[in-house]
């Protein structure tokens, strides 16, 4: 950015190709965000659209602020249930991400000891699996323990997707946090674990929520696993799937809209943490 | 972080436990079972739940399909995350909000965004009113024709690039943040343009991202699943779709299994030839 301007201030004659090169780049840059927001949009007109104008041809492009297809949505048998189930799940995915990585995090964040490399490893190599096929065996283990077509079944299959990516935030959350801060309280006369609880964890619980955030999201929106694994307890993802032969266009986009959002709320939420979160989480 | 007093060593153990036997529990053991369900029957080993794959009719056009979105899809997501990634990095101004509209679709699951490109693409779709408002067409076209292939294709395609591209973008630009400015303003000083530093400077040094983004968009490609259920229904196999109507459906969990084993197959040996293809050269040519 400083680099544009002083070439800038130091060749005037360049001055009017960088006015039309900006042109170009703002022009490309509105094409793009149409790009995203457009299709978005629509589905919203559709989901605040009447039932009739929702198969009615040719399409309004505005919304009519009609309540009718949200509420044909939410009376359709199964989907109240569908609603809180996916929430249920979602909620308990978060708490278990949370539960096993922060520790986890804490541990590779601060301790060297042998081991911790293999753990790393093993960390990232759940990344290089399609992990829902992973629920394929695991319905008939289940069965045997009596964890079919449950809430908590589902949740420990989410919890695989979303707990390597907990431990790797974690991690860094934690080393970003100065260990002297830690070393000082301890010589104050704090306990390990006061000094945990009075001084790490208020540092660390902006982050925290952000990758509870995240593990909310990814199994909010997980579809194949909640598919295979749920009959009677389907997820909303579920429920919209399997009904996707016999459901009427006015359930399909209100669902789809109800679908994302908790979604965009939960990503505006944590956007100032997105990047820190994805680069942490790729690397 | 070098002292490390015996109780501290008990206390890292202690703190990696419970997530190392739920990876044991939940990844590892279930991970040995699909192998097993897929390689055994009645009698001990067998390839006959393959043989049943690969005998049916759906089996090779799932295959080629799953492959041939990847190819696609993946290229032109990288494509148009780089130069999102580079108009993004040049913004002086809305550049937050920019990149958070830019990654809205990361928080938007397979199945909405399939819903979303249905609502545009139906034969009611906003996409057929649009061309009709202009005079374009006369009346609905069925754009999601069962026969037509080639166009629940492309319209896989398009959702999937439009869900998906946000990922590779977010590895991207946190990529370029780690590129020292100095780099690009010295090749500027030397009188290089936009385009040449952009593939003599940034595109070299971006690599670790590249490959990484380049890892996990391929595997997910290869999981595709919700967006071709929503628009193409059963009239597009794919490898996930076929797993789970074996499973779902039909109730045979050794086929799924096998098919299972092809899907982490296909996944694993691109995994490695993107490892190979994008090794770190300089380092090797120093040793």
């Amino acid at each position: 950015m400083t680099s544009l301007a002083t070439t800038e201030a130091e060749a005037p004659a360049r001055a009017e190709p960088r006015r039309s090169g900006r042109l170009l780049m703002a022009s490309a840059v509105a094409v793009l965000v149409a790009w995203v927001l457009v299709p978005i949009y629509l589905l919203v007109v559709n989901a605040f659209g009447s039932v009739a104008a929702v198969s009615a041809w040719p399409k309004s492009l505005v919304p009519e602020f009609d309540l009718s297809s949200l509420a044909f949505f939410a009376n359709y048998a199964g989907v109240p249930r569908a609603l809180l189930n996916s929430f249920l799940v979602a909620g308990l995915t978060m708490v278990m991400s949370i539960g096993l990585g922060a520790p986890a995090g804490y541990a590779l964040a601060r301790f060297r000891f042998p081991g911790a490399n293999l753990f790393r490893l093993a960390v990232l190599m759940t990344r290089a699996f399609p992990l829902p096929l992973l629920a394929l065996p695991l319905t008939v283990l289940f069965i045997r323990v009596g964890l079919d077509d449950t809430i908590i079944g589902l949740a420990l299959v989410h919890t695989t997707l979303a707990m390597p990516f907990a431990v790797l935030i974690m991690a860094s959350l934690f080393l970003s946090i100065p260990e002297e801060l830690e070393e000082a309280a301890w010589t104050l006369g704090c306990s390990r674990l006061s000094a945990f609880r009075k001084v790490v964890l208020p540092l660390a619980l902006p982050g925290i929520a952000a990758a509870g955030i995240f593990a909310f999201v990814i199994s909010w929106n997980e579809v194949f696993a909640a598919a295979v694994l749920t009959i009677e307890n389907k997820t909303l993802t579920a429920f919209l799937l399997q009904s996707l032969d016999v459901s009427p266009l006015p359930l399909k986009f209100a669902g789809g809209a109800v679908l994302i959002v908790p979604a965009l709320l939960f990503l505006f939420a944590v956007r100032k943490y997105l990047f820190s979160l994805w680069g942490i989480a790729n690397r | 972080m070098l002292r490390l007093a015996s109780g501290e060593k008990v206390l890292s153990y202690v703190l990696i436990l419970p997530a190392s036997l739920f990876l044991a529990a939940f990844f590892f053991v279930p991970f040995v079972q699909v192998v097993v369900e897929a390689f055994t029957g009645e009698e001990g080993f067998t390839l006959a739940h393959f043989r049943t794959m690969a005998d049916d009719w759906k089996f090779g056009p799932a295959l080629a399909n799953t492959l041939g979105l990847a190819l696609v899809v993946v290229p032109v997501q990288i494509t148009l995350a780089l130069v999102m990634a580079s108009l993004v990095t040049r913004l002086e101004r809305g550049r937050d909000m920019v990149l958070y509209v830019f990654t809205i679709p990361l928080g938007i699951s397979d199945l909405a965004a399939g819903l979303i490109w249905f609502a545009l693409l139906e034969q009611n779709g906003f996409l057929n009113s649009i061309l009709y408002g202009l005079g374009l067409i006369s009346g609905p076209q069925n754009l999601l024709d069962y026969r037509n292939t080639a166009a629940l294709f492309a319209a896989v395609v398009v959702a999937e690039v439009w869900r998906a591209t946000a990922i590779v973008l977010v590895i991207l630009v946190a990529g370029m943040g780690l590129i020292p400015k100095e780099y690009d303003e010295a090749a500027e000083v030397f009188g290089a343009g936009p385009l040449k530093r952009f593939f003599l400077i940034t595109l070299p040094l971006l690599r670790p991202s590249l490959q990484t983004a380049l890892i996990l968009r391929t595997i997910l490609a290869f999981e595709v699943f919700a967006v071709v259920a929503v628009l193409a229904g059963n009239n597009l196999p794919v490898l996930m779709g076929e797993t789970y109507s074996w499973q779902f459906d039909l109730q045979d969990h050794k086929v799924a299994s096998a098919y299972a084993i092809v899907i982490l197959a296909i996944s694993l040996a691109f995994t490695v030839f993107f490892l190979w293809a994008l090794r770190d050269r300089t380092r090797e040519a120093a040793a």
